[in-house]
């Protein structure tokens, strides 16, 4: 009888070779130097390049500005796409998560050229609110999610022991709908960060945010330099992935 | 009148977002080289489309092709290695299945610029001539974690019991899941296969850092490079419209048959 | 506003329809301070419906529900709470699955109420301790909720609920997640808890052991109608249709005849009872309880005979079950074993015999006409007996329980249906037919159907008589 968990070997080795063992990739490519010895200069380098510091800055005030205008525009709407008193349709929902089908890249430029022709200057207004315009249904799916799936009877139990609607939604819903919460700025703010092209397109070059510095640098064939931003990158990452509550919460809204 | 706002606010967002998307579609109806020009009503670029007579040449539909080709085998692909995958992880137990699981979502959680960096330092190092094989292994390996995880909520709500029956009842291995796991698990498999289609076919940064120095060009990388040339592709326009009004079809195809199948549960409660 | 000093709630011609479903008709009811009240009924009665109402999730279509209300002077009042918001109800409710805040510890949970009332800190210390003791809970108080076992989590719902100090309990089938010896337990509980309190408990259950052991009063519900209240011991002896009857521990149903006054005929034979008013000759189901028919082997004597057909040992007494010489079987309890195959003879006492009113005798069921062989019923078009059309108005039309019949495949029916309720009448099954329109079938047969099974229907032309309802009525 075969052993069914020896169905994930495979896929075991598939990922340890082309999941970690690129990131370890990284790591190592980090720390050395062209000629393949050891180096901290990669890293050191980071920290007096002005540009790279200065867009690693710009990117992370970005990324948080992005982040908060999605979760209190994409709350409410999660909200009341799962609430069956105001919203019966699941069209409605899914009218939210059609837009990720048309191609990012041609959705920005589209959203660019709209802003040209209605006469705002490219810069950070328009980048800013061309991102929300692409990542906002990647905060609306998870709280949605979450919401939807609650127990409508925990409500019912603190309208019963006497709280009011808002209470009902202060120390109840909101409480229980951490998980959507955090899954969302997750998907918002890490690929904000990272984000390479969208920026300049919503700018017209103006801006540009630390995924461009990473793709100049290994397209220019910098990989060292270029690996040790990456590496930052991830360890940003490792950090707001433990912030938002660790590696055992499932990615929310993976299906549709 | 809470209903009323409610419902305006959603639809207020909803026009908010589809704005550029309808931008597209006004734009694709105009013979203007630039887009965001309007020289008046013509279909002339849907004509261009249809007779492969593109501005700028065969690039296009060779993207056009590319994109599929690469989104189609590595949706395949995933799918079958996901589903297996799936339920290997279902029957691992304690801190194997956490190890599987935690590296699963690795690819989920990275952001594409990263994925797309190591993969490449990846075939760099390993000295693989990068070109459609290495984007499809890409491809599979950031599609597959959405097909393991669609695939293992089925294997929880199934009978623990009925692989063993089969094979209780003389089936191989392989003939018991294909016959008796496989027809279980359809619609988680569909949807990891439709997720892991949609996400090939949108990808962009991955593409970029592994497609080597080949000329390979997807749709993404192909508008990518015009936009850096300044200046789209006029038959861009009508290409995008159509795709997104066939995902509309498809998608409202399924969802009333979808809305069907739960009107009748409604009336069996 | 009623003439009873001591009630608390009164449910006046309550009725409730989700879409197209009626769920509850025309309910009226009063519950007496203190007192506790079972809501009992099969799955899909409307009983978690009224509950619901009564709490305040639920707005009824027709009808009122009032309540005592404590006045601002502290006198007293009824109230229609109509539009009066589950917060601001004097009741606090206990939920099906517990409905505990997974966020919250132990403590917070039952505090929850507590702290939206701003009552002071001591204070909530203070009650939950006393609420947590009174549960058997005091050491659980900073556990995480998820970590309990379901018969802790239902005492933290109780805790919670009650620390509220509500006039009124409401208990949502509290007891159905758990198994059988936590249950019983739970019930003594429950009971003493009750008496302890003081309060009134409202309790929906679909268990009749339940209720019988729990209620002081009980409401028997079936198809969105009350079909009995009464004491637990006045439903067991006198249930007052069929349905009660069977629903509420084990009974043989039979059809009869009522002869003339204190006389009856069922199974062939005739019988003196204490039933009279019921008119010569008129149709009555008969309701004989287990353990209510004498059993021995001495045939002569005996009102009627029969052979034993199987006997099992049920622990304190033997289950036999009888086929009577005139083709009927008989469930029968009694202490002596008798084996399978011996000849006996049986009896019944008068007294024992429960006379019933036939509540239908055949299906009647409201029908749009299409043309003169054709109606619409259950929303499917049947062929039907040709009839001359009237003007317009309303139709019904009539069938016979036997004619109606049931097909496996649901495609070989014209409708398609679901059983929904099962009567054993010593010859015959009487079986309840949901259809999918929400509408009921009601349905003789030999054939053995489950509950629950999924049934194409179809009734043969000639066996529908159409009718005009206004000729009828005028």
């Amino acid at each position: 009888m075969g052993k069914r968990s020896n169905w994930a070997l495979p896929y075991l080795i598939f990922l340890i070779l082309f999941v970690a063992l690129p990131l370890i990739l990284i790591a190592l490519y980090a720390f050395r130097d062209g000629n393949g010895s050891f180096t901290l200069s990669n890293i050191t380098k980071f920290f007096t390049d002005g540009d790279a510091l200065s867009t690693f800055a710009v990117s992370i005030e970005v990324a948080v500005e992005n982040t908060l205008i999605c979760l209190l525009l994409g709350y409410p709407a999660a909200w009341i796409l799962a609430n069956r008193d105001l919203n019966k349709s699941a069209v409605t929902a899914i009218l939210f998560i059609l837009p990720m089908w048309v191609n990012a890249l041609m959705r920005t430029l589209a959203t660019a050229e709209l802003f040209n022709s209605l006469g705002f200057t490219l810069g950070k207004g328009t980048l800013i609110f061309g991102m929300v315009y692409d990542y906002l249904p990647f905060m609306i799916y998870p709280i949605y999610n979450v919401l939807q799936k609650m127990d409508k009877s925990y409500g019912e139990a603190a309208a019963d022991l006497g709280a009011t609607p808002a209470e009902v939604f202060m120390k109840v819903t909101l409480p229980l709908s951490k998980p959507g919460i955090f899954s969302g700025i997750l998907m918002v703010f890490m690929p904000t960060v990272s984000t390479f092209a969208i920026s300049e397109f919503l700018t017209n070059n103006k801006i540009k945010l630390f995924g461009t510095i990473i793709q100049e640098n290994i397209n220019s064939s910098m990989w060292n330099y270029g690996a040790a931003l990456s590496l930052f990158m991830l360890v940003i990452i490792g950090l707001t992935t433990i912030l938002l509550g660790g590696e055992d919460r499932e990615i929310e809204g993976g299906t549709l | 009148m809470k209903k009323f706002f409610a419902q305006a606010y959603l639809w207020i967002l909803l026009i908010l977002l589809y704005s550029p998307i309808a931008f597209i579609a006004i734009y694709s109806f105009t013979e203007a080289k630039a887009f965001g020009n309007w020289t008046g009503f013509s279909t002339k670029l849907y004509g261009n489309l249809l007779t492969g007579n593109i501005t700028g040449g065969h690039g296009l539909i060779q993207a056009l092709e590319n994109t599929l080709l690469i989104a189609l085998v590595s949706a395949v692909a995933s799918m079958i290695l996901g589903t297996i995958s799936a339920i290997g992880i279902y029957h691992l137990r304690g801190r194997k299945r956490k190890a599987v699981q935690f590296l699963n979502s690795l690819p989920m959680i990275n952001p594409d610029v990263i994925t797309g960096v190591s993969l490449f330092l990846l075939f760099v190092f390993l000295g693989f001539s990068q070109g459609y094989l290495t984007v499809i292994l890409a491809h599979i390996s950031f599609c597959t974690p959405y097909v393991v995880l669609s695939v293992l909520p089925r294997l929880g709500q199934l009978n623990p019991n009925i692989y063993e029956a089969a094979l209780d009842l003389g089936a191989t291995p392989a003939q018991a899941l294909w016959k008796v796991l496989i027809p279980q698990l359809r619609p988680g498999m569909l949807s990891g296969f439709v997720l892991a289609f949609t996400m090939s076919l949108d990808d962009f940064a991955v593409t970029f850092f592994t497609r080597g120095t080949i000329g390979l060009e997807t749709l993404s990388t192909f508008i990518y490079a015009d936009a850096r040339r300044g200046g789209l592709t006029p038959e861009l326009r009508p290409l995008m419209t159509l795709i997104f009004l066939i995902i509309l079809v498809v998608l409202g195809l399924l969802n009333t048959r979808q809305g069907k199948n739960a009107a009748q549960n409604h009336i069996n409660l | 506003m009623s003439g009873h000093q001591n009630i608390i709630i009164d449910i006046e011609h309550v009725s409730k329809s989700f879409g197209d479903n009626q769920v509850l008709k025309d309910i009226s009811l009063y519950i007496r301070e203190g007192e506790f009240v079972t809501l009992l009924g099969p799955s899909g009665c409307g009983k978690t419906t009224l509950l619901r109402m009564i709490a305040g999730f639920l707005e009824p279509d027709e009808g009122t529900i009032s309540m005592k209300w404590d006045g601002k002077a502290g006198n007293p009042d009824f109230k229609d709470v109509a539009g009066i918001p589950p917060h601001q109800r004097p009741l606090n409710t206990v939920f099906q699955r517990y409905a505990l805040f997974p966020h919250l510890d132990v403590y917070d949970n039952i505090a929850f109420g507590l702290k939206l009332k701003k009552v002071p800190k001591d204070e909530i210390d203070a009650r939950v301790r006393k609420v947590l003791k009174l549960v058997s809970m005091s050491d659980y108080e900073d556990r995480d909720v998820e970590s309990l076992s379901g018969g802790q989590q239902q005492r933290v719902a109780i805790a919670r609920a009650i620390v509220n100090q509500p006039k009124v309990l409401l208990l949502d089938e509290p007891l159905a997640a758990l198994d059988l010896k936590m249950r019983q337990d739970m019930q003594i509980e429950l009971k003493e808890m009750h008496q302890k309190l003081g309060i009134t408990f409202i309790y929906v259950t679909h268990d009749q052991g339940e209720a019988l052991t729990l209620s002081d009063t009980i409401v028997v519900m079936n198809e969105g109608r009350i079909q009995q209240i009464g004491t637990p011991t006045d439903i067991y002896n006198e249930p007052v249709n069929s349905f009660v009857a069977d629903f509420i521990g084990e009974s043989n149903i039979l059809n009869g005849t009522m002869v003339r006054d204190r006389r009856v005929s069922f199974i062939g034979h005739e019988f003196d009872c204490v039933d009279e008013g019921f008119g010569e000759n008129s149709p009555v189901d008969v309701v004989i309880r287990p353990e209510d028919v004498i059993i021995s082997d001495k045939t002569e004597g005996a009102q009627f005979t029969g052979r034993v057909k199987s006997c099992a040992f049920k622990g304190v007494h033997y289950e036999m079950y009888v086929d009577t010489d005139s083709g009927n079987e008989l469930q029968i309890q009694d202490y002596d074993a008798f084996e399978p195959g011996t000849e006996v003879g049986m009896s019944i006492n008068p007294d024992d015999i429960q006379v019933m009113r036939k509540e239908r005798t055949e299906n009647v069921v409201d029908c749009e006409i299409i043309d003169s062989t054709h109606i619409e019923l259950f929303g499917e078009t049947f062929e039907c007996a040709p009839f001359t059309p009237g003007p317009d108005g309303h139709y019904r039309a009539r069938f016979p329980f036997s004619k109606v019949e049931l097909w496996d495949h649901e495609d070989e029916g014209v409708t398609t249906g679901e059983v929904w309720f099962i009567l054993y009448k010593g010859d015959h099954y009487h079986l309840t037919v949901r259809t999918d329109s929400g509408e009921y079938v009601y349905v003789d047969t030999d054939d053995i159907w489950d509950k629950g099974d999924l049934v194409g229907i179809s009734i043969q032309p000639g066996d529908i008589i159409v009718e005009s309802q206004d000729g009828q009525e005028k």
